[in-house]
């Protein structure tokens, strides 16, 4: 996201192309089926790289808005909004995939009991209202302002969130990241680190994408103002 | 097809869904975007840029 030297979008969009074609690939043509889940294992692959993007996308946007507080620059307020809406955008897929993978494991769709699903949805929530702080203030220093602070706060439920299980004393929800490192090996780690790669470049692809679409928009309002 | 195949199917359909749903918006919005520069780049220069060419003279 620096700005001194950026990979063209044709580029990253080619790799983003590739790294989810292998991906798939090797989630259903070559990782073996889980001796507990069998077949539907497989959500797992997208499942939790799709979550991670998800932080990483909030983490970044968190960034961003400590960023513009700190250098006062409009152009890191934009990234920030972009990269928690990427992050919004990912958390509807975490929770969709999530809901089908408990539907199929568990056999409801949602579990209120589990403090895992319940922190993700409240960070999801609290991302989703940053829209509406957005959206109610017009826009100016004012709103960048409101929003880096909102935004700052926020990060701070993405290691509660990601804790929230290995705090937990009973769960259901599985943990495959320990501190002895992952409970997998052979082709299915393989697999789950290109699904994460091929989640995180596709990410900031589409970050890339909308930024310039946004970019283009203010440039466009601008002109229109001039020209008026 | 097995039920957990059908649910993996869904799942994954899910998240390429969404991700097409999200290119598809992008383009519409980069097209709209396009229109509005053929249009504005079709609009007469305006005055104050005429106004900038012209030769300053002191007044007073």
């Amino acid at each position: 996201m620096g700005r001194s030297y950026r990979i063209p979008l044709p580029a990253l969009a080619g790799a983003s192309l590739a790294l989810v074609t292998t991906a798939l690939l090797l989630v259903f043509f070559v990782v073996p089926n889980d001796l507990n889940q069998g077949f539907s294992q497989r959500i797992f692959y997208f499942h939790v790289s799709v979550a991670f993007t998800a932080y990483a996308c909030f983490a970044a946007g968190a960034w961003k808005a400590f960023v513009h507080l700190w250098k006062r620059d409009p152009r890191a307020d934009l990234e920030s909004y972009v990269a928690i809406h990427q992050g919004v955008i990912f958390g509807v897929l975490v929770l969709v995939t999530g809901s089908i993978w408990a539907k199929i494991s568990w056999g409801h769709w949602w579990l209120w009991s589990e403090n895992q699903l319940v922190l993700f949805l409240v960070l999801f929530l609290f991302y989703a209202a940053y829209f509406m702080l957005r959206f109610s203030v017009d826009p100016g220093p004012q709103r960048a302002n409101l929003c880096a602070v909102y935004a700052l706060f926020g990060v701070v439920l993405i290691p509660v969130s990601f804790l929230a299980i290995r705090l937990a004393q009973k769960f259901i929800h599985p943990v495959v990241f320990t501190r002895h490192g992952p409970n997998f090996g052979g082709w299915m780690l393989v697999a789950y680190f290109v699904s994460q790669a091929a989640l995180l470049v596709l990410a900031y692809t589409l970050y890339r994408l909308e930024l310039s679409g946004k970019r283009l928009d203010t440039r466009l309002r601008e002109l229109r103002r001039a020209y008026a | 097809m097995t039920n957990a195949e059908k649910y993996v199917t869904a799942a994954y359909c899910a998240i390429f869904g969404v991700v097409l749903l999200y290119v598809v918006i992008m383009a519409l919005k980069l097209q709209r975007l396009e229109r509005e520069v053929d249009a504005l780049a079709q609009r007469p220069p305006r005055e104050r840029d005429e106004d900038q060419d012209r030769e300053p003279v002191q007044v007073g």
